[in-house]
């Protein structure tokens, strides 16, 4: 018996056990190897519960636990690190057919994963605002703004910040009918969430694709720039500010 | 090559740490000596979980303890997974690392389970090897841990004790000595618990751990033990730990509760349980 053996009756129940396993007295071990079959999809289901538990109460109980067992098996962790799995998990949502009245639970997944990506980013030093209030207006047209890396830009067309909060808390307000594209931010340990308009979601993924502010404004000419900039202030989500040569 | 102490955790309670703990082992940690950490929830880039570690590490000796290399698998060792490794056993710097005889990854595909190998000459070699090349890899003597077991190969030609004693001589890694696992294990194939502690290489143990178990039964009714670590260590174990003791003195013991987690309080009473354990023993 190989380990390919093994891994595959692990992962497909419909698979006989494999031969050469036994209980104490050579008898073919049966139950005993679903103990392993069970610890596997019982412990991958468990976290992904737990990394999206906003999509899962979308799904519900039953349907979370089918759509989790087909991406166990479809597509098992890379990684022992655990914290990374999951990363192809809304694509895989996007591909059911059956779910796709539920247009938004892929963007939904993407957020969930996002803050995770956040929770475990590399600690780093903000930036001051003072040195933003210091650049001098022509040279801010020319400014590149550097991001923390746990600041994470969720683009969709569903109010996906309200769909998140209302499926954790069934008091919080109704989705609206406009988008919100989310931008998630950690300013201590906790990741933090912010609804946006579309337009300024345009600026900050300008801003986050390495945009001079002036480009990245001609590109979202709606967005709100101070707004925008006070909250990536406010929200430690700057490392750094550097300002083009003038040509 | 490595540093040859089989470990340099106090020979007194530890628990495995959870960070829903944190604060509650920084105000009492009561017999608590050094915590146990599992080294994949700290492959991060930053945030929490590895400021509080540091600070953790601070005030405690800290053992690594990984889930996730895969030792005993036919294929090469996840070089990029011992590279993590290594990264955080260099800035931790910690007391201890230990890992486990069993394998969990095939064909690039993590099963997050503790799975189970035949004990035989190849696999012996294999094992061997891979352990050759953690150690060179991390600069560390390691410890490697007993499995629980919930089915026999009819491939084995070693028992387990046997098993171990041969890789411990091989490639001078140390023993991580799992109470828990051996009445576990002795109970699902039906043989004398005593009897494998004293076939035990007791002087490579570097560590013991104690958990708890759910019970179950197989098809024809016998009993099938679950290592579930989501409840008190049985009564039966801690006699167990006591005929261990007796044979290899005090030993560095470890407290694991990962599932079900209880309150700081019911944690720490299983710790001073422990450390009564270890008390009753001359050094």
């Amino acid at each position: 018996m190989t380990q390919t053996e093994f891994r595959t009756a692990l992962l497909d129940p419909s698979q006989p056990v494999p031969n050469g396993l036994t209980d104490s007295a050579g008898r073919p071990a049966g139950k005993r190897f679903s103990v392993y079959r069970n610890n596997v999809a019982v412990s991958l289901k468990e976290a992904l519960e737990t990394g999206f538990p906003a999509t899962a109460r979308l799904l519900g109980t039953r349907n979370f636990e089918t759509v989790a067992q087909g991406y166990l098996r479809a597509q098992p962790p890379k990684s022992p690190v655990m914290m990374l799995y999951g990363d192809s998990f809304a694509d895989y949502i996007a591909a059911i057919s059956s779910l796709e009245s539920l247009g938004y639970l892929p963007d939904v997944a993407r957020l969930e994963y996002a803050m995770r990506q956040s929770y475990h980013a590399a600690d780093v030093t903000t930036i001051d605002p003072a040195q933003l209030a210091e650049t001098a207006p022509d040279a801010l047209n020319r400014a590149r703004l550097m991001f923390a890396p746990a600041v994470r830009l969720i683009r969709s067309d569903w109010p996906i910040w309200s769909i998140r909060e209302k499926a954790l808390n069934a008091d919080a307000l109704a989705p609206p009918g406009t988008a919100q594209p989310v931008l998630v931010t950690r300013p201590h340990y906790d990741p933090e969430l912010h609804p946006l308009t579309q337009a300024d979601a345009r600026l900050i993924a300008s801003l986050l694709s390495g945009a001079m502010l002036a480009e990245a404004m001609t590109r979202a000419p709606d967005a709100d720039l101070g707004q925008v900039i006070g909250l990536l202030l406010a929200q430690s989500a700057l490392t750094d500010i550097d300002v083009e040569d003038a040509t | 090559m490595f540093d040859h102490a089989k470990t340099t955790l106090p020979a007194a309670p530890g628990v495995g740490y959870k960070p829903q703990h944190y604060s509650d082992i920084l105000t009492d940690p009561g017999s608590v000596s050094w915590l146990e950490i599992h080294a994949e929830n700290y492959m991060g880039d930053g945030g929490r979980p590895i400021a509080q570690l540091r600070h953790l590490a601070d005030r405690f000796p800290i053992s690594v303890h990984g889930v996730g290399l895969s030792i005993g698998g036919e294929t090469a060792l996840d070089t990029d997974h011992l590279t993590r490794l290594k990264h955080l056993c260099d800035w931790l710097n910690p007391a201890s690392f230990s890992e486990h005889l069993a394998w969990s990854t095939h064909d690039s595909a993590f099963l997050n389970d503790l799975l189970p190998l035949p004990y035989t000459q190849t696999t012996l070699q294999r094992v061997c090897d891979h352990i050759d090349q953690v150690q060179d890899v991390i600069g560390r003597r390691m410890l490697l841990e007993n499995p629980s077991s919930y089915l026999a190969f009819a491939a084995s030609s070693y028992d387990e004790p046997a098993f171990l004693a041969e890789v411990a001589k091989r490639t001078d890694c140390g023993l991580l000595l799992d109470v828990n696992n051996i009445f576990v294990s002795a109970t699902n194939l039906n043989y004398d618990p005593c009897a494998y502690v004293d076939a035990f290489a007791l002087d490579q143990v570097g560590e013991i751990h104690l958990g708890g178990h759910d019970e179950d039964q197989d098809d024809h009714g016998a009993p099938l033990l679950i290592d579930s670590h989501g409840r008190e260590v049985a009564d039966p174990v801690w006699t167990l730990l006591d005929h261990v003791l007796d044979r290899a003195g005090p030993r560095p013991t470890l407290i694991e509760w990962d599932t079900d987690v209880p309150d700081w309080a019911t944690l720490a009473a299983e710790a001073s349980r422990a450390a009564a354990a270890l008390t009753r023993v001359p050094a």
